[in-house]
């Protein structure tokens, strides 16, 4: 036993010392309104580098090892004082999230930026990223709010609902969101009674539904966080102020039907995510590490780590800079096309000089700025359950 | 015209809550009232002393709830009230004891008295964060609705529905009746008239053989009292987050100056004019309006004074212009 022990720890030693680790960091909040997702989209960044140091590392034999710290969703300040903790102190190359879009851009311009290290964000889904030039530091495996937007306005219009009043959490996410909704839905000739922001956190939500209700509409379309967005579907729906509802992505949750009870009964939803393949092979890949993938973002969350391990093998160098620039290589076409699971392959042919198109779960193809093009699950919600109607 | 249908909607949304949230208020403001006109000071640790004792009734529900005992289809936490009491009892003879009493020995002036109960809040919300930390707890059990929306409309015909929660009715019923009892207390019993006297006059009181620290001792007691009911129902009703009952120390407080500081009636009348006054102001009043108007005068706009998110700021507003005008409030109680 002793025998044992001795030699486990002089291999540790020398490992430890043959190769140093890159350090990677995973920025997300895990306080927070979306606290009950971020353990499970953290889980499934790691197993992607985990799934990496098992096949021996990254240029030859470096391990990665992950640096956690919370981005709190919503208080910018904590965010940045943790994200530069990350790169100052913990030395990390590169960081998977953040994932509100709020923090996340605030991390961005204010330290993500000047240090020069990529970020790749599983879950800042705000149209605003698009129009902020990041000078190549800034990737997302989600996509824009704008195609959400668009795609849920068409979902409504599907169902000959043309008059809806909409609320929104009072954040990037939210307004940004509320904007691209509006303007699809206008265009396709629907009407929007009313649109007003709600807070999180509050106790008591029967004035807003009061409003939403006096401005009337087919139905209420709620785009905001499990917390406020959910007291604020059970209130309107309690109140009488609204029989159906639209969600999207940032209420999709086991939370929510607890929360909200029946009240959420076909209530129908966008969630981002792609089926396939790549899903399945991720679902799989989740099963058998214990991972809950279900939860959302969790696939975009893998992906992005992943890509950032790829991108350093591509660079030959585990730096900001050579990440960042090889990104977009190993994410879109020409190459082998590399699904969940198939890492350590990828790995291989980098090293043989090859190229590679990651797929991953989500079907990864960065588009302009470097964010995903996105497809979406279109679900309702039926005894509590969330029924996947089909892909957009 | 449709009078009937916009009275069920202004009802539904306004009336029922800002009677429920006024309730609360009232508890609360009770309270303040009580602390202000027998220990002579404002009170600001009372919003966190609410949620500490709410705290404390969340505490004592669940361990009911673990031993299966319930009552039918109220809320379990009306079972924990008692408990709830009586550590906060413990805990604001405690904060006496420690903090204020030196004070009142060394008869410091109000301000010094205001400024200890800011540091008591503060040790107080660090407390009840501890135990329940920041995100929301809800301990509601029992039946929602006394009736639901669905109900309404089947049973009335009409199209606008109307719906009461048993946290609301449960809300109103007991603060109506803890009204009805401090009164009976304060004018009636020997305790409540002691009390009454050392308010009026502290100097007379003492000369009379009333023992100030008896006194002292049951302000603090109803205090607790109020406020634990006070808490438990505002959670009963919203949900329990502790930085929400912080919040409430405005419009509690203005409750109390609007009604006139150290007048109870005065406390429960201004409860109930912030809470209407808040809803009242932010309330859309489109729908109603379009029942009422004649066919072809309906309103377009949402006829709406103030967005929701201002309601805090129409509760300030109301205190603002109380101090300018009429400082005494409307039953001419003391000035701070």
């Amino acid at each position: 036993m002793k025998k044992i022990l001795l030699a486990s720890t002089a291999l540790a030693l020398s490992s430890g010392m043959a190769m140093a680790d890159v350090k990677m960091g995973v920025l997300l909040g895990f306080t927070g309104p979306i606290e009950s997702v971020t353990p499970h989209m953290a889980d499934s960044a790691e197993m992607a580098w985990n799934e990496i140091n098992e096949a021996g590392g990254i240029l030859d034999g470096q391990m990665i090892s992950s640096v956690r710290a919370d981005s709190t969703c919503l208080d910018s300040s904590a965010a940045q004082a943790a994200a530069e903790r990350m790169i100052s102190s913990d030395g990390v190359v590169a960081i998977m999230g953040a994932d509100c879009s709020g923090v996340t851009m605030s991390v961005l311009q204010n330290v993500a930026m000047s240090a020069g290290v990529p970020m790749i964000s599983p879950s800042a889904t705000s149209p605003a990223f698009t129009d902020t030039d990041s000078g190549g530091v800034f990737f997302r495996t989600a996509p824009s709010d704008a195609r959400q937007g668009a795609v849920l306005a068409e979902i409504v219009m599907s169902r000959d609902i043309d008059m809806v009043a909409v609320t929104y959490t009072n954040n990037d996410y939210g307004a940004g969101f509320a904007d691209a909704f509006i303007e699809s839905f206008e265009a396709a000739g629907g009407t929007v009674t009313t649109s007003v922001a709600h807070e999180d956190g509050r106790g008591d939500y029967s004035a807003e539904a009061g409003t939403l209700a006096s401005a009337g509409g087919d139905a209420l379309v709620i785009l905001g966080y499990t917390d406020g967005g959910g007291s604020m579907l059970r209130t309107a729906w309690e109140l009488g102020a609204f029989e159906s509802f639209f969600i999207g992505d940032g209420m999709y949750g086991d939370e929510l039907v607890a929360a909200v009870g029946e009240a959420l009964e076909g209530t129908v939803g966008t969630l981002p995510g792609a089926e396939g393949d790549g899903a399945d092979a991720f679902a799989a890949l989740g099963q058998a590490n214990d991972v809950v993938t279900e939860s959302s973002f969790t696939g975009e969350s893998y992906d992005a780590a992943a890509l950032l391990a790829l991108a350093a093998e591509a660079a030959g160098e585990a730096t900001p800079e050579g990440i960042a620039a090889n990104i977009l290589n190993v994410a879109n076409a020409p190459g082998e096309e590399i699904l969940p699971g198939e890492l350590a392959r990828a790995l291989e042919i980098l090293r043989d000089g090859g190229e590679i198109n990651y797929v991953g779960a989500t079907d990864v193809e960065l588009i302009g700025p470097g964010e995903a093009a996105g497809t979406y699950r279109e679900y309702v919600v039926e005894d509590g359950q969330f029924v996947t109607l089909r892909m957009h | 015209m449709e009078p009937l249908n916009a009275l069920v909607s202004v009802t539904n949304f306004m009336l029922i809550p800002a009677f429920a949230y006024g309730s609360q208020l009232a508890l609360g403001a009770l309270g303040i009232t009580l602390i202000f006109s027998i220990l002579r000071f404002a009170h600001f640790a009372h919003g966190d002393t609410m949620a500490l004792g709410t705290a404390a009734v969340i505490g004592g529900t669940f361990f009911l709830q673990a031993q299966g005992i319930g009552i039918g289809g109220l809320p379990t936490a009306l079972l924990a009230i008692p408990f709830g009491i009586l550590v906060m009892v413990g805990y604001l003879l405690a904060a006496d004891k420690l903090v204020y009493k030196y004070f009142r020995k060394v008869k410091a002036r109000p301000l010094t008295f205001v400024m200890a109960s800011l540091g008591v809040m503060f040790v107080t919300n660090g407390i009840t964060r501890l135990f329940m930390g920041v995100s929301e707890t809800r301990f509601e059990d029992g039946e929602r609705f006394i009736f639901s929306v669905r109900d309404f409309r089947e049973w009335s015909g009409l199209a606008e529905g109307l719906a009461l929660r048993s946290a609301q009715a449960i809300t109103i019923v007991t603060a109506l009746i803890v009204m009805v009892i401090l009164f009976w207390f304060l004018n009636r019993t020997r305790a409540g008239k002691s009390m009454r006297a050392y308010s009026d006059n502290e100097d007379l009181a003492l000369l009379s053989g009333i023992n100030p620290e008896r006194v002292v001792m049951i302000t603090w007691t109803i205090t607790a009292i109020l406020l634990v009911l006070a808490g438990t129902l505002y959670g009963l009703d919203k949900g329990f987050r502790p930085f929400n009952y912080f919040q409430l120390l405005l419009p509690m407080f203005a409750a109390a100056i609007l009604g006139g500081l150290g007048s109870p009636i005065g406390a429960i009348v201004g409860a109930y004019v912030v809470a209407f006054a808040e809803m009242g102001v932010t309330y859309a009043w489109r729908r109603v309006f379009t029942y009422l108007m004649p066919e072809g005068l309906e309103p377009t706009s949402m006829l709406q004074l103030l967005p929701v998110d201002y309601k805090f700021a129409v509760t300030f507003a109301i205190l603002v212009l109380v101090l300018l005008f009429r400082p005494t409030g409307i039953f001419k109680g003391k000035v701070i």
